[in-house]
């Protein structure tokens, strides 16, 4: 029975027949009785100073209850950055105040100014058009270069010029690399950009805040990955209520990739309006607003160089990087170009030094935070683009110069602090090679010869470290945050389960897989595990879902409740059966005792847990209910191989790609089928930013990507059928369950791919072209052949952004 | 989107009487006008839904001519004309997506001309007459740059002849986000003469290519067009294309749609 369900089986998504059938609970379909409705006024200059706002005229519209602006919001705290990062000379980072509306500066194109609540929200929207703002306009600064040139436009006129810190890592190995780099027998050198993103999830974002006068208490329901930082975060750095007094729900969640993680302040103002106006108030983003409030992703510019001995071996490598962080500090922004970015620097390579340095740089732009990999994917597409590029410059074979240099011994310490427990990245290489017929590549390269077209194939390889995070450690590394996951596993009476869990689906599949894990343990149907998640009123405190840690860590927590469930039920069933608590098996949901055929069903044990009557009430307690919280000892290392194929039309300069295959090692695997879809979900965003998607600001600071028509999203039609293979599998050695969490992988280690690929048609054409950036659009690569114009704003971004030269 | 009037005719006559209505907008499929007033840059006062009047959506073969009614959906265009006009019926099969298709009309397309609309450069390629309540208007009269046609207050498009070309051919280079084309070309070799024209790609909306429309004329073959370059001035330049990378598609798609014929 639990082999058809429990671990290793590919079960169907049980959330799926909801969500199939439009019945999933959303954020916004919940209604309050009484409800009111906000609409933000927002700014549309990039840099402006506030010099009056008159409410008067929108105040007396039809159905408007209040416009609030930050005169309200006096007693208020700013929204909370999560992490403290400290710069190489000892000085802690710039922190300026991000008020819940503009205190007389707007500072992004989308920022808010006011919120008007009315009876509905088209009256809302009327009223804002009625509200007069006086701006004066100030010049923008949008480009990190120009940003910390002396005399610079400040964003923040508060803080010291515009940089937020100078990070170095490790600053120990800083001379040392120098030094190899200068005595090299060959050294690298790559300068690129990793292009600003906006993560798109299909549901907007949502909040509704509601107030209970009678019980002086708080509800905000919110579209949020994990609500219990909301909670902590926004009650107490911001509206001052205690967590007893504060409830935040989190239901159907449509999609998140980061940009759901952070504490946003229409969270804050719709839970305090609530209760200022004595009505619940909701807010629904339009997908105009999330283009220019939901937090944006990437935006690194980087010069990488890799030094090599004469036998090829890796000696040293040193990035310098400019990470943009827009107007604000976001909750999680200043860990993404530093521990999420610089402890990766390694990848699957023994090189023996590294230094990473990372200027952090504020402009007139909406803040960037972590996007599906955060960091990990920035650190991936600068190694495998510059190992890539020393491959060619030498001469030699890309896989066989990776080979040459992998980690292969494990537990391995790396120079950048972290300590890889297991991997096989020959495995994955050579498992990529046959599935992707590296081999048969030739033959197709004829074919498309035949029709005019270039072809070129590329590999990558990527490790990440998931499974986020020791608490002691990252507190070390300046987070303001505990990083363990908690579960309470409640056994009902009848032997049905409901498992609470502090980790947060948003299209994961929790539902199923956390069940299946659950369920096999105690060798029931899948069926009888229930999983709940996303209230705090009903869940221990957990930190939710980013970084690939559900499995590794909440999967660990409900392991570790559910074996405290499993000893105290064998307690119980060692006194019904009259036996020694040690000499009773569980097994296929059945204790019995060793040696005999006495046994009982799981069902009779949990119904004597609640109906004591032959209990042994002396020794333990009724009931059948454990919380576990899991603090996980290390961070965990998924790797892989990532193969991609592409053809070029050389009169149109449009890329097509023709394959991609993935191997990738998640340790053991709880339900293949969804590893599949959680691979292929990152591969298509990981292409997307190769080929598609580029958030783009003109000079001026107005945002030219505010719509579809213009943000080009990825499409199934731009995809092949992808090959996706998790079976080579190097098992986590310090965490229950040996998992490693496959969720950000594909977007990891596709992007390097995809342009490695490109790079290789145009060379095997006869276009020497060192790197083209990404998004790889047909403009730009027609005109990295042929040198013709590229799309505006490539003069800017290509010159002005490379601060790194 | 704001408060309107809305009202269904049944007649063109009381379509025409209902547009008099100062800030009145007629409704066809609504695939640009309804986006627009979701997001409140328009604000009609009423609007006139033309999806009702009978007779307003056909497809009518007629000698060596194809009308099409102005209420036609693309759909309907890509399965009817085929056999008559397979260009066109390509072209309508292939704008937007199968939910605009099976709302979106000829006629809406026509009275918006949007610089990146596909209808345009069928009816300019064809020298189509562009049928209103009101008179026949002339393609190459009909255009007059960026969404701006000869069509006056109240006048309705309610048809548009095609002389059917002895061949015809759209080529689409799509835009990466939209999916409009940043380049189309609509080659149609008619009798006597081949008409090229181009949408996407011009800051003054759809135009006809002369030097590759007298090149073709004198030989219809993709060698014909070898050394011809459309100019780069004046074309879109934007943050998915230069002008001149759009100038140079101009070529490409110009010589496929030959090829593809040839």
């Amino acid at each position: 029975m639990p082999k058809d369900g429990g671990i290793g089986a590919s079960t169907k998504r049980r959330e799926d027949v909801r969500f199939l059938t439009g019945t999933g609970r959303y954020t916004d379909d919940i209604n309050l009785p009484g409800q009111a409705y906000v609409h933000f006024v927002r700014s549309d200059v990039a840099h402006g100073r506030i010099r009056s706002i008159d409410p008067s005229t929108a105040e007396g519209m039809p159905g408007v209850l209040k416009v609030f602006t930050s005169k309200d919001f006096e007693a208020a705290g700013g929204i909370p950055c999560g992490w403290q990062i400290t710069s190489r000379d000892g000085s802690v980072m710039q922190e300026p105040k991000h008020p819940i509306l503009a205190e007389g500066v707007v500072r992004h194109v989308g920022d808010p100014i006011a919120a008007i609540v009315a009876d509905s929200h088209d009256q809302a929207r009327d009223a804002a058009e009625a509200l007069e703002i006086d701006i004066e306009e100030l010049p923008a600064v949008m480009n990190m270069r120009d940003a910390l040139k002396d005399g610079a436009t400040q964003v923040h006129d508060t803080l010291d010029g515009n940089l937020c810190f100078d990070w170095g890592f490790v600053e120990e190995n800083c001379e040392a690399v120098d030094k190899a780099i200068s005595e090299a027998a060959h050294v690298t050198t790559l300068e690129l950009v990793n292009n600003r993103l906006i993560a798109n999830p299909m549901e907007p974002r949502v909040a509704i805040g509601a107030y209970d006068m009678a019980a002086d208490s708080h509800t905000l329901y919110t579209t949020s990955q994990n609500p219990h930082v909301i909670r902590l975060l926004m009650g107490a750095f911001v509206l001052n209520i205690p967590e007893h007094k504060l409830r935040v729900v989190a239901p159907d969640v449509g999609g998140g990739f980061g940009s759901k993680i952070y504490h946003y302040a229409e969270e804050a103002f719709c839970t305090y309006a609530a209760k200022v106006l004595r009505r619940p108030v909701k807010w629904t983003s339009s997908r105009s607003e999330a283009f220019m409030s939901d937090a944006h992703g990437r935006d690194h510019v980087t010069k990488i160089e890799l030094a090599l001995d004469a036998e090829h071996n890796f000696t040293a490598l040193r990035t310098q990087t400019h990470a943009n962080m827009g107007a604000y500090l976001s909750t999680f922004a200043p860990a993404v170009p530093t521990w999420l970015h610089g402890t990766l620097m390694a990848g699957n390579y023994k090189t023996p030094l590294v230094y990473v340095n990372v200027k952090a740089v504020f402009t007139n732009t909406v803040p960037v935070d972590a996007y599906r990999g955060a960091g990990r994917p920035e650190a991936t597409f600068q190694l495998e683009r510059v190992v890539d590029k020393a491959a060619r410059e030498l001469g030699i074979d890309p896989a066989e110069l990776r080979r040459k240099n992998f980690i292969t011994e494990f537990p391995y310490a790396t120079p950048v602090a972290v300590e890889y427990d297991t991997g096989d990245y020959n495995a994955t290489l050579d498992k990529v090679l046959e599935i992707s017929d590296w081999a048969g590549f030739d033959a197709r390269l004829e074919e498309s010869r035949a029709q005019g077209k270039l072809r070129g194939i590329g590999l990558a390889h990527y490790i990440e470290a998931c499974g986020i995070a020791p608490s002691n450690l990252v507190g070390q590394l300046g987070a303001r945050a505990g990083l363990f996951e908690s579960a309470t596993v409640r056994v009902n009476a009848t032997g049905g389960i409901t498992v609470m869990t502090g980790s947060h689906s948003h299209g994961q599949g929790h539902a199923t897989t956390f069940a299946q894990v659950v369920a096999d343990m105690i060798g029931i149907d899948a069926s009888q595990v229930e999983i709940s998640h996303g209230d705090t009123a009903n869940t221990p405190m957990g930190m939710g879902t980013y970084g690939s840690r559900s499995i590794a860590v909440g999967g660990s927590a409900m392991v570790k409740a559910t074996e405290k469930i499993i000893a105290k039920a064998r307690k119980i069933a060692a006194h019904m059966l009259e036996a020694s608590a040690d000499d009773i098996e569980l097994k296929d949901g059945a204790f019995t005792v060793a040696g005999t055929d006495k046994s009982l069903n799981w069902g009779d044990v949990t119904l004597a847990a609640y109906v004591p009557h032959n209990y042994p009430l002396d020794e333990i307690e009724p009931g059948l209910e454990e919380t576990a919280f899991y603090d996980p000892a290390n961070f965990t290392f998924p790797s892989g191989a990532y193969v991609c194929e592409v053809e070029i039309d050389p009169e149109t300069g449009k890329v097509e790609v023709q394959g991609f295959a993935a191997a990738d090692d998640f340790g053991n695997v709880i339900n293949p089928m969804i590893v599949e879809g959680q691979v292929q979900g990152g591969l298509a965003q990981g292409i997307g930013q190769a080929l598609l998607e580029a958030c783009a600001y003109d000079a001026d600071g107005q945002l030219l990507s505010a719509s579809y028509m213009d943000y080009a999203m990825p499409r199934a039609y731009d995809f092949p059928m992808f090959k996706v293979d998790s079976s080579c599998q190097t098992p986590c050695t310090h965490n229950p369950l040996g998992v490693k969490g496959c969720g950000e992988a594909g977007a990891i280690g596709s992007p390097p791919a995809v342009v490695n690929a490109v790079i290789d048609a145009l060379h095997r054409a006869g276009h020497k072209i060192p790197h083209i950036d990404m998004p790889m659009t047909p403009n730009r690569v027609w005109s990295a052949i042929y040198g013709g114009a590229g799309p505006d704003k490539d003069g800017e971004t290509m010159e002005e952004r490379s601060v790194g030269a | 989107m704001y408060d309107f009037e809305f009202m269904k005719p049944t007649s063109l006559d009381e379509a025409v009487a209902a547009l008099a209505e100062e800030d009145a907008q007629l409704l066809a499929g609504g695939q640009t006008l309804l986006p627009t007033m979701k997001q409140r840059l328009a604000m009609p006062s009423r609007l006139v839904s033309l999806n009702d009047i009978p007779g307003f959506a056909h497809v009518t073969a007629d000698g060596d001519a194809l009308t099409i009614g102005g209420g036609t959906t693309h759909r309907q265009v890509s399965e009817e004309a085929e056999s008559a006009f397979p260009g066109l019926a390509s072209l309508a099969g292939r704008i937007g997506d199968p939910a605009v298709r099976n709302r979106g009309t000829i006629g809406g397309s026509l009275a918006n001309n949007d610089p990146a609309a596909c209808y345009p450069a069928a009816v300019l390629a064809t020298g189509a007459m562009v049928i209103t309540n009101r008179r026949e208007i002339a393609a190459d009269d009909y255009f007059q740059g960026m969404f701006t046609t000869a069509l006056d207050e109240g006048e309705i498009v309610t048809a548009v002849r095609f002389p059917v070309p002895e061949a015809s051919r759209y080529e689409k280079f799509a835009q990466p986000a939209s999916r409009f084309p940043m380049v189309a070309c609509f080659v149609a070799k008619m009798k006597g003469d081949v008409r090229v024209a181009v949408t996407g790609a011009s800051e003054e909306g759809v135009f006809r290519w002369s030097e590759a429309e007298e090149a073709l004329t004198a030989t219809f073959s993709a060698d014909a067009l070898d050394g011809l370059a459309h100019p780069a001035n004046g074309m879109i330049s934007d943050i998915h294309g230069s002008g001149e990378y759009r100038a140079h598609l101009i070529g490409v798609m110009t010589k496929r749609a030959v090829l593809h014929l040839t």
